[in-house]
């Protein structure tokens, strides 16, 4: 305090650090299911709730003693049949700092492996009892499976090439942050559009939430039908990058790809890489996000994922308050389809 | 829906609080405020202008969103999840005399949420409580240090805060349910 004993103005920078007005009340103050299943089933108005939820939340990560005793007694278990490092540790984290009891089940040390069904291995941690599960599978529409059968709310954290509906909700959360909104940004994603459920998440609730989103990708890559989800295709990513506010990449799944679907690994970074000369097209603000794992020197070169314009690891650091957010939203939602 | 407070009272009951402030805590050093939102951080501010208008210098005030600390949280058996807001403690308050500020002191319970809640910025050196009205029905033991009016009430009624900054106008009424 010494040293700022100006008696004038001192009242009005002291208060510019909070919040002077009362915040706007959100449209809504819940959401209307046990679970996250995809982006397609929220509304715009709970888009808004969780990414302002999360801003709460985030303040959290901040303080000495990182946890709040909001979830204490909520069993919450992570069911990962697919690799995850980002995902699971980011899910991990924010459930401890919301004080739930977590416990992790990887598909390799697990019964899977023996040959137990989702649906077996599902009732069997059902009959356990716990308040939610966080579910990554390989299929599209596991989540969708699993909350028929369960009364456990059910956190889609990624199935198959369907939705990563939070990946999305920490990529909004991420470009509010920087552009403060979303409505009429130009947003560039490029790479493996076909094999990727971000990709699915973030056009619906980029769309919802009123960007122009523009997709860009090689042809073989290209999901058929794609123009009907209210984006814009284009095969040249140089058009899509043209004034563009957000460039997002997206890795290119070998691993997901059955056949050849581009000459070369080579060829794809010459003709769909993203460079620094590329980037040159964007607007001066840009910003570049990756949802990672990263290829550098095939989707995006590694001047570019480095940069000043980078915020691939904000990214990352914001998936635990969008996390945080929707793990307290769906906790209060259960309790209202339980009475 | 009798008035209890006038917009004239509630200014002259914040400036005596800030009297009783300085008294107790001889000036204002090592103090801080924090205000439990959403009115309670419009009283702290009030508060803070007040002391830096008697003594001229500015106390640090915070703002504290006690939601994730409540302990009716998840036990609603119905009812639509409350609204977290940020906390904003720009400040450590480690080793600091924090005044806690609230509007209407009932059960109690709003206060345990926030002692829990500012134990988890650090240590302070002592935790002091100020409400514009105390209405009595505690359910926990707990005891304002400076309260600007005691508000004898039944059950059935509710006590609303008015402030400028949120509702157009500064009162305090008393309304039969």
């Amino acid at each position: 305090m010494s040293g700022s004993r100006k008696s004038t103005g001192a009242t009005k920078w002291r208060w510019n650090m909070i919040e002077q007005q009362v915040p706007a009340v959100p449209a809504v103050s819940t959401l209307r299911h046990k679970d996250l299943l995809g982006i397609a089933d929220l509304t715009p108005d709970e888009i808004l709730l969780i990414l302002d939820t999360a801003e709460a939340m985030r303040e959290i990560g901040y303080r000495p003693i990182k946890k709040v005793p909001t979830l204490r007694g909520k069993t919450v278990v992570n069911l990962f049949f697919e690799n995850s490092t980002r995902t699971r540790t980011s899910f991990e984290i924010a459930e401890k700092r919301l004080s739930a009891d977590t416990l992790n089940i990887a598909a390799a040390t697990s019964s899977v492996s023996k040959g137990e069904t989702l649906v077996d291995t599902a009732l069997n941690l059902e009959a356990m009892a716990p308040d939610m599960i966080v579910l990554r599978h390989a299929s599209s529409g596991a989540c969708h499976l699993l909350s028929r059968i369960c009364r456990a709310g059910i956190i889609n954290a990624g199935d198959g090439m369907h939705e990563h509906p939070t990946q999305a909700l920490l990529d909004a959360f991420t470009i509010r942050e920087h552009k403060k909104r979303i409505a009429g940004l130009k947003v560039a994603i490029v790479g493996d559009l076909l094999h990727s459920r971000v990709l699915r998440s973030n056009v619906q609730l980029l769309t919802k939430l009123g960007a122009d989103v523009w997709v860009s990708g090689p042809p073989t890559l290209m999901p058929p039908g794609i123009e009907r989800e209210g984006v814009r295709p284009t095969t040249n990513v140089e058009e899509a990058v043209d004034g563009a506010d957000v460039v997002m990449l997206l890795r290119v799944q070998l691993e997901r790809m059955q056949g050849t679907f581009f000459p070369s690994l080579r060829e794809y970074f010459a003709v769909f890489g993203m460079t620094r000369e590329r980037l040159k097209l964007a607007k001066s603000d840009v910003i570049i996000m990756h949802p990672g794992p990263m290829n550098r020197g095939v989707e995006i070169a590694s001047e570019v994922a480095d940069g000043p314009y980078s915020v691939i690891l904000e990214q990352v650091a914001n998936g635990v308050a969008v996390r945080m957010a929707v793990l307290y939203l769906l906790a209060g939602a259960e309790h209202e389809a339980a009475a | 829906m009798p008035v209890v407070m006038d917009a004239d009272r509630m200014g002259r009951t914040l400036t005596r609080i800030a009297h009783e402030i300085l008294e107790r805590n001889r000036g204002i050093e090592n103090v801080a405020l924090v205000g439990i939102r959403t009115r309670g951080v419009i009283i702290a501010r009030r508060l803070a202008h007040s002391l830096h208008h008697i003594t001229g210098e500015p106390v640090p005030t915070g703002a504290l969103d006690i939601t994730l600390y409540r302990d009716d949280l998840m036990r609603h058996p119905v009812g639509p999840q409350p609204l977290v807001r940020k906390t904003e403690i720009p400040f450590s308050i480690d080793n600091q005399k924090i005044l806690l500020v609230d509007d209407v002191l009932y059960t109690g319970r709003t206060i345990r949420a926030a002692l829990d809640a500012l134990i988890d910025f650090g240590r302070p050196k002592e935790i002091q409580l100020i409400v514009l009205v105390d209405r009595g029905h505690r359910e926990l033991p707990i005891k304002a240090d400076y309260v600007g009016k005691n508000v004898p009430t039944s059950l059935k009624e509710s006590v609303h805060v008015r402030l400028t900054e949120i509702d157009g106008s500064d009162e305090v009424a008393v309304e039969h349910d």
